[in-house]
């Protein structure tokens, strides 16, 4: 398809700018000035409606069907939310209205939002306090790691390394080391839960801490976690929950509780806010008591009339981690979301995600191998090692689901099981779209013994096939520029 | 219950095909005492009663003031059309794109969106894009240390005070040298800085327009940091790109901003989109997401994400950053924006903006007691006014007249008691700038 840049025709308008009322010559120096127009394409607005809308029927969203992309979480998007975000109340609210004498009696619905989120977030998951700055899920690692280092500062302890799981996602090792610390990876057991004599191995004097995910990225619950726990309290250390789980145990199984210090949530994976095609998320980071003096700045607070403001005057915080309050729209999308479902719907979102888990892996383990044979939690990780024998490995299948209109499960994660394919249907899917999808996987198990090349050169569907990446990353093409000779210095 | 589809019968099904008495059975693995009683989370409601409900919050805000409130976040027009492409589900309920075959939509969007803000920025690479204006400074400099292998960072006093809280939270744990040079009269100091840069700097931030409204060409400093092997990192106004000579032209090797007037509303804070170019020779240090042309196997041509050896999922703890998740939809958001105005109307657009500010700013300097902060500097859309009282007394006054006058730079400059950040945009027609200048009269006047 071609790019939009292609279909520009020199002088045709889009839409046209009000603010005509006011007259003038631009009083800038000409040096400041650049020389020429920005090469931005010129279209009608119909034109671009058909560009863009011809590009939205080349994706697949959660509304276009089965979405079973394991460790995402790819729920249903409720259309409420969507509609409550656009508010003028809040859309156009400006967020520095409270910074300034008098603004926060303005913001007071805004404020009621945040605060109402850091009390429910905080009972959903024991904590004490939440922050809503960090946002998306790996700023609220980052966020945790620095609250780490700020206690341990605190105590005057000096400490190195963050301990996580083998069977992690990347973000976690990545996170801890921006923050400035040594990472250190614990094996897991033959069970797929952590090693408890590699980690007995690993846990000194050293250790800021661990961070992991529960149940883990194989959708497993450690049932010895509360021993992990106290292992790393033992020399001071502390607990951080990566909530890209939390699905699994929403209103059944509190992180405070499991002996978790830190966690940070994805709200667009547990609380159904939209994924955006790769964001905007949010990532809030709750805390226990001792750690609450280290949140971000700013914090809500409420007076004793009821109304609430934003403290600033924090001298143990970490400091600002974003500009403002978090990324507000989505927090709001969450609140709406926690508020429809509440309790019973809370226990009844996590207990469907985990019956829908167990149903997929009931059907599926005649067909594929499942390297740890266990009941599982929100998802299931199985390996195409059998297929892999006569060629067909977790990529192929994933293509070949393509072709039947499903969304791929996620592929060559984690790490430590070959040929990984971890299925996460989520709560909002019906036992008629697993039964597609199981048979879907059945099928390409038969075609993969009897047939591989019918798997193999998928997808056949869609607009383009397999594309190559290692042209793309060994002769980057990145950008589209304008040809035209000495246009703005090329 | 809300969004789940299975009816008992159905459930009752699926416990039989698992081989499970009940559902409490397959949480066997938490063991009880581990697990909690019920949550002190309200019931449930319809969606009838959760919009009149958070409807009424909304009303507790003030949303209707006439507002020249800027400080790095404006409240552009949106048109239509935006909100309609954003708003297809197709869109916004998909992942990040890791199954390119049907992933083309967000895909090839990115590319566009990367090339309009190389376009933009006179840069050669971009990326798809940092959670915000401030995120992206930060990591511009995570950035440059990779690149340079240095250790010190100088970042002037006319950014934005906010990203240099930021920077300072970001920065506390990692045991790098961060300066902060002071301003004179509005612009980086140039002797200030010259001082500060050294074999071990690897980057120098500045801002244009920089916070205070004031605008600058920062060449000279590009040819001094590039003298002694450091690289310059400039944070930008996107729409004041629609006239100003664009950072790339200026020697930036690093190019960052706030990309919120590019079509995202205010939203008190967020979402926001975090812009972030550079040179061609950096793409390989660079943090976030790339997207990059390729064909298939039949030579079509395609879209996939690309480098991506530089990412956490690949690299782990010796990533360029972690991030994963980015501003997607907010990148559509500002490609559609960019596309809808257009060559041409960009430039209006900013030209628009910078005939407002001036109309204002002779408005206002014509209240008797008001006069210009750094006045021989230029300015587009936004400017420092002193006042003969102190300014936050002023917008507590002008609020009762249901105006936001503009931002008290006390608040993060306490030398600044008297002065009042003053933004304009397409959407402030003369009549509320009239009535602005009249109101302060009033007020200061009596």
């Amino acid at each position: 398809m071609r790019l939009i840049f292609d279909k520009s025709v020199p002088g045709r308008r889009g839409v046209r700018n009000a603010g005509g009322d006011v007259e003038g010559e631009v009083s800038i120096p000409q040096h400041l000035l650049r020389e020429r127009p920005a090469e931005l394409p010129e279209l009608s607005e119909l034109d671009l409606m058909r560009h863009f809308t011809e590009l939205s029927r080349r994706n697949f969203g959660v509304d276009t069907g089965f979405y079973p992309l394991g460790s995402c979480t790819m729920k249903y998007n409720p259309k409420v939310a969507e509609h409550i975000a656009q508010y003028p109340g809040f859309a156009n609210l400006h967020p520095l209205i409270p910074q300034f004498p008098g603004g926060e009696m303005m913001v007071q619905g805004a404020l009621a939002v945040l605060k109402e989120m850091d009390r429910l977030l905080s009972e959903i998951c024991g904590m004490a306090a939440f922050t809503m700055q960090p946002l998306a899920g790996a700023h609220g690692e980052l966020t945790g790691a620095m609250i780490i280092a700020a206690y341990h500062r605190s105590r005057g302890n000096q400490k190195t390394t963050i301990l996580i799981p083998d069977s992690a996602h990347g973000t976690n090792p990545a996170s801890a080391a921006i923050a400035g610390y040594d990472v250190k990876a614990v094996a897991s057991d033959a069970n797929g839960a952590m090693d408890m004599a590699a980690l007995r191995a690993v846990v000194d004097d050293g250790v800021a801490g661990m961070m992991l995910t529960c149940p883990n990225t194989l959708g497993l619950f450690n049932p010895r976690i509360k021993q992990v726990a106290d292992l790393i309290h033992s020399v001071d250390g502390l607990m951080y929950y990566d909530g890209a789980n939390l699905n699994a145990l929403l209103a059944r199984c509190r992180p405070g509780d499991l002996g978790f210090d830190i966690v940070h949530l994805n709200l667009h994976k547990t609380f159904a806010t939209p994924h955006g095609g790769g964001g905007p998320g949010a990532g809030p980071v709750g805390v226990v008591e001792r750690l609450v003096d280290f949140l971000p700045t700013s914090v809500v607070r409420e007076r004793l009339d009821g109304s609430y403001y934003l403290d600033y005057d924090r001298p143990k915080s970490i400091g600002y981690v974003a500009p403002f309050y978090g990324n507000f729209a989505i927090i709001l999308r969450a609140y709406v979301y926690i508020l429809m479902l509440g309790r019973e719907g809370l226990l009844r979102a996590s207990e469907n995600a985990v019956l829908n888990a167990n149903y997929v892996l009931a059907r599926l383990k005649d067909h594929y191998d499942l390297p740890y044979n266990r009941r599982c939690m929100h998802e299931c990780v199985f390996s195409a090692s059998r297929q892999a024998a006569s060629g067909v490995r977790a990529f192929h299948i994933a293509k070949a689901l393509i072709d039947r209109g499903i969304h791929p499960m996620t592929i060559y994660f984690p790490l430590i099981v070959p040929e990984a394919m971890m299925i996460e249907p989520t709560e909002t899917e019906s036992k008629e779209t697993l039964d597609a999808f199981v048979d879907a996987m059945i099928e390409i198990a038969d075609l993969a013994r009897d047939d591989p090349e019918q798997v193999v050169g998928c997808p056949r569907t869609t607009p383009v096939g397999q594309l190559d990446e290692t042209l793309a990353a060994r002769k980057p093409d990145l950008v589209s520029l304008p040809a035209v000779e000495g246009q703005d210095g090329r | 219950m809300p969004f789940i589809a299975n009816t008992k019968a159905q459930r009752e099904q699926m416990l039989a095909a698992i081989g499970s008495e009940s559902v409490e059975e397959l949480f066997a693995d938490i063991p009880p005492d581990l697990q909690c009683g019920e949550l002190n989370v309200p019931p449930g409601l319809t969606e009838q009663e959760v919009r009149t409900r958070i409807a009424a919050l909304a009303d507790r805000n003030s949303g209707g003031l006439i507002s020249f409130l800027g400080g790095g976040f404006y409240d552009h027009f949106i048109p239509a059309a935006l909100d309609a492409i954003v708003s297809r589900s197709e869109f916004y309920t998909a992942y990040t794109p890791y199954q390119p075959e049907i992933s083309q939509g967000t895909l090839q969007a990115i590319y566009e969106y990367q090339s309009a803000i190389c376009r933009l920025t006179d840069m050669e690479v971009a990326n798809a894009s940092l959670y915000d204006g401030g995120t992206a400074v930060y990591e511009a400099i995570m950035m440059a240390l990779r690149v340079t292998g240095r250790r010190k960072v100088v970042v002037d006093e006319t950014v934005s005070p906010i990203y240099r809280k930021m920077v300072r939270s970001y920065t506390s744990n990692l045991g790098i040298a961060l300066v902060e040079t002071p301003a004179a009269e509005g612009l980086p100091d140039r002797d200030a800085v010259a001082e500060q840069i050294d074999g071990d700097t690897a980057a120098v931030i500045v801002q244009n327009p920089n916070f205070f409204g004031c605008i600058d060409d920062v060449t000279d400093l590009a040819e001094l940091v590039h003298q002694r092997g450091g690289l310059l990192v400039v944070s930008c106004y996107p729409i004041s790109l629609g006239l100003l000579k664009p950072p790339g032209q200026m020697g930036a090797d690093i190019v960052v901003g706030e990309g919120q007037s590019l079509g995202m509303p205010l939203s008190f804070g967020g979402p926001y989109l975090g812009l972030m170019a550079s040179r061609l020779k950096y793409v390989r240090k660079m943090p976030g997401r790339i997207a990059g042309r390729t064909v298939d196997a039949r030579g079509r041509k395609g879209f996939v994400l690309t480098l991506q050896a530089r990412e956490q999922h690949i690299r782990r703890e010796r990533a360029t950053s972690n991030i994963c998740t980015n501003e997607g939809l907010c990148a559509l958001r500002a490609l559609v924006y960019l596309s809808l105005l257009g060559k041409e109307g960009l430039v209006e657009l900013a030209r628009i903006c910078a005939a407002k500010a001036d109309y204002l700013r002779g408005r206002l300097l014509a209240v008797p007691g008001v006069t210009m902060r750094f006045g021989h500097r230029s300015h587009l859309n936004e400017f420092v006014v002193n006042l003969p009282m102190a300014a936050d007394k002023v917008i507590r006054g002008l609020f009762g007249r249901g105006l936001a006058a503009g931002f008290p730079l006390v608040r993060y400059f306490p030398e600044m008691n008297n002065c009042l950040l003053v933004a304009v945009t397409e959407q402030r027609t003369k009549e509320d700038m009239d009535f602005l200048a009249h109101s302060l009269e009033v007020i200061l006047c009596g």
